[in-house]
């Protein structure tokens, strides 16, 4: 079972709640996916839509909430929307999201670790988002992030585990849970990402636009438990051309 | 913390291998400690050739056509352990030596004029003949000679090697011996080294003070080497991950029968001995392997580009062996007898680069510089 | 008196409480963060909380994201 911060979780698909075409969608398809964990963000009330209310469909007693600090473009940013966060009630997860470029989302990593470091100190469990940098995770690892978070891709691209090789660097080298979020776009790639040995993977655009965004859910879900199977099952081997050209060649020279 | 698991149990892994899991292992990028208890195996002897050559690959990625070479340089016989294996033992009656600081450096000097720039500095476990004082000394009045200095002494305290690493000590060595914890107190019979733990627990130790890199191994021969490597491949692992920052080497010195009076207990073979050096290159690409001067010209030769990284060379393991010919007792007898210029040759024959410096002092921040000597 | 919800003036009763100006905007408090001149509320402050002329308030909730 996947652990975080001493916190045990069945489902190793974490779901985003963004960019559904209504509240009741994304209600039905998160239910659909299994997850357990879901991501929000924090934005200023719409005071001409007051009822406009996602936790309305939400139930705090079925998911873990994570809000994210979306919006944040620097340290600073993101520590006073940690904040609002934990004041709403939010408790103490956090995804730390600093991403100053507002065309291509990817995530600050100076601002991302000065932020993750102060506010571990401030008790909270930090799960920064970051891009697939080994040195970073191990930073970030360092300063007390509860697990990290490196992208596939950039949010919303939908193009895969495009980051295989750094990912694979991050999990060898993991000491809490790695969770590959941004650019999962379908199953496939989830199913890649677990294949690998990702703890767990985040998943929102591409269930929120799918055509129907509740059997999409079930998609990502089987693929998450498929590709976790077949990592703890042992993949077989690629072939290599690993063989010897005669039984004993080069090493003649033994006694 | 380190720990290892019982020994049996690391060898229950080992034996229960097959031939599919190391083939498996072999075609694998990350073979994981699975892929390298089946690499240890019985099962993988008839790939033996496999294996050299995928050793040969994964090292000429990572360290290109190089052999790092390098000469110890032993300062002192006395030490307070009893251990039943080494020519130093409190229990040998030979005569017992420490050099004094010129002594020292003047031992030192001969092995810069041969062209050495990487010196591991090695004493017997005696803290009132030699101790941290002396090593810190020692080390700021060669640091600015060599490129990088190592010391292979008694465990010490983080304080202590944070003390050796401000003076000018980069790497530090400190061998398990055996991971077999039932060996290890068969084996040492008396002194501080009797403590298993507080040695398990040294690698760790010298990371944590900042030295740049840590070397472990296991003297072969002692207990069943298959176990051991597993053993050193956890032990590389756990290094790894906590100290992310360190660079780690394994050694591999063999109790060879016609040496001494400590017949090794089980015996490893070349082949066995190769096995082992393949195995660990495949499972950690990056670590640093040493093959030292206990092995024949012969076969170090034939090892050149098959897994090892660093070789020592003109090697003479009694203090003050260097300036005189007959210096007195030697801690082991020597396989490889070639001056460092007859085993850059031979590196070189063999199209590889033997690299005298491989670092520059000048490129680290270690303190004050301006400490007396 | 005047005070600024999310950007814009809302008149309300001198002596009010921060919760009073919520209702006004038709706002559950427990689905609302406060912060209140720069300084976060925590819930039970709602109810206490007097504000003042001029007082700046950010009204934030949980919104969709990913």
């Amino acid at each position: 079972m996947l652990t975080i911060a001493g916190r045990k979780f069945r489902s190793r698909l974490f779901g985003g709640t963004g960019k559904f075409s209504s509240p009741e969608v994304m209600k039905e398809a998160l239910e659909a996916s299994g997850c357990e964990m879901v991501t929000v963000a924090l934005r200023r009330i719409d005071l001409n839509n007051p009822a406009d209310d996602i936790m309305r469909v939400l139930d705090r007693d079925r998911y873990l909430f994570l809000p994210n600090t979306s919006g944040a473009r620097d340290a600073a940013e993101a520590i006073r929307l940690a904040r609002l966060a934990r004041a709403s009630g939010g408790g103490e997860w956090l995804k730390l999201e600093v991403t100053p470029d507002p065309r291509t989302l990817l995530p600050d990593p100076i601002e991302t670790l000065k932020a993750t470091e102060e506010l571990v100190k401030e008790g909270f469990k930090v799960l920064p988002y970051m891009n697939a940098d080994p040195i970073l995770a191990l930073r970030l690892q360092d300063a007390g992030a509860v697990a990290v978070m490196p992208l596939g891709s950039p949010i919303g691209t939908n193009q895969g585990v495009l980051t295989r090789f750094q990912v694979e660097i991050i999990i060898s080298q993991a000491q809490v849970p790695v969770i590959v979020d941004a650019g999962l776009g379908a199953p496939s790639h989830v199913a890649e990402a677990m294949e690998m040995g990702a703890d767990a993977v985040l998943v929102n655009t591409a269930i929120a636009v799918a055509g129907d965004p509740v059997r999409m859910a079930r998609a990502f879900a089987m693929a998450v438990e498929a590709g976790r199977i077949a990592y703890e099952s042992g993949l077989g081997a690629v072939s290599k051309d690993a063989a010897a050209s005669s039984p004993e060649d080069g090493l003649g020279f033994l006694r | 913390m380190f720990t290892v698991p019982e020994f049996s149990t690391l060898q229950a892994t080992i034996s229960r291998a097959t031939e599919a899991d190391v083939l498996r292992a072999l075609s694998s990028d990350h073979p994981g400690l699975d892929g390298l208890a089946a690499l240890l195996s019985p099962a993988a002897e008839p790939h033996l050739a496999a294996m050299a050559k995928r050793s040969g690959i994964i090292t000429n990625q990572r360290f290109g056509r190089t052999i790092q070479v390098y000469a110890p340089l032993y300062l002192s016989s006395f030490c307070a352990n009893r251990c039943a294996y080494c020519g130093f033992s409190a229990d040998n009656t030979i005569d017992r030596r420490v050099l004094t600081f010129d002594e020292a450096e003047n031992e030192a000097m001969i092995l810069h004029q041969r062209g050495f720039s990487h010196l591991l500095l090695v004493s017997g476990e005696a803290p009132a003949k030699l101790g941290v004082d002396y090593l810190e000394k020692l080390a700021l009045r060669l640091r600015d000679r060599f490129a990088a200095l190592s010391i292979e002494v008694q465990p010490l305290s983080i304080e202590e090697y944070a003390r050796l690493f401000r003076a000018g000590i980069t790497s530090v060595a400190v061998y398990q011996e055996t991971y077999d914890r039932d060996m290890y107190n068969q084996v040492h019979l008396g002194g501080p080294k009797a403590d298993f733990d507080y040695r398990l627990e040294s690698p760790a130790r010298v990371a944590a003070a900042g030295m740049r890199e840590v070397g472990i191994g296991a003297l072969l021969g002692l207990s069943d080497w298959r176990a051991e490597g597993l053993a050193l491949g956890l032990h590389l692992a756990w290094l790894r991950k906590h100290y992310w920052r360190t660079g780690l080497t394994v050694s591999f010195p063999r109790m060879r029968p016609a040496q001494g009076e400590f017949k090794p207990l089980q015996p490893v073979s070349e082949r066995n001995l190769s096995q082992m050096i393949f195995a660990l290159r495949m499972f950690d690409p990056d670590v640093g392997l040493y093959l030292s001067t206990r092995e024949e010209a012969r076969y170090r030769d034939g090892m050149i580009g098959l897994g090892p990284t660093r070789y020592s060379a003109g090697s003479c393991t009694a203090p003050g062996g260097y300036g005189q010919e007959d210096a007195g007792a030697k801690q082991f007898e020597i396989g490889d007898n070639r001056s460092l210029d007859e085993v850059s040759l031979a590196i070189r024959k063999k199209g590889f680069d033997p690299v005298r410096k491989d670092w520059d002092a000048v490129f680290q921040v270690q303190g004050d510089r301006q400490q007396a000597a | 008196m005047k005070v600024f919800c999310n950007g814009e003036a809302q008149d309300i009763a001198s002596g009010s409480r921060v919760v009073d100006c919520l209702n006004k905007l038709g706002l559950d408090p427990l689905s609302v963060v406060v912060e209140c001149d720069g300084k976060i509320l925590t819930r039970e402050e709602y109810a206490s909380h007097e504000l003042q002329d001029g007082s700046v308030l950010e009204l934030i909730r949980f919104v969709g994201g990913g």
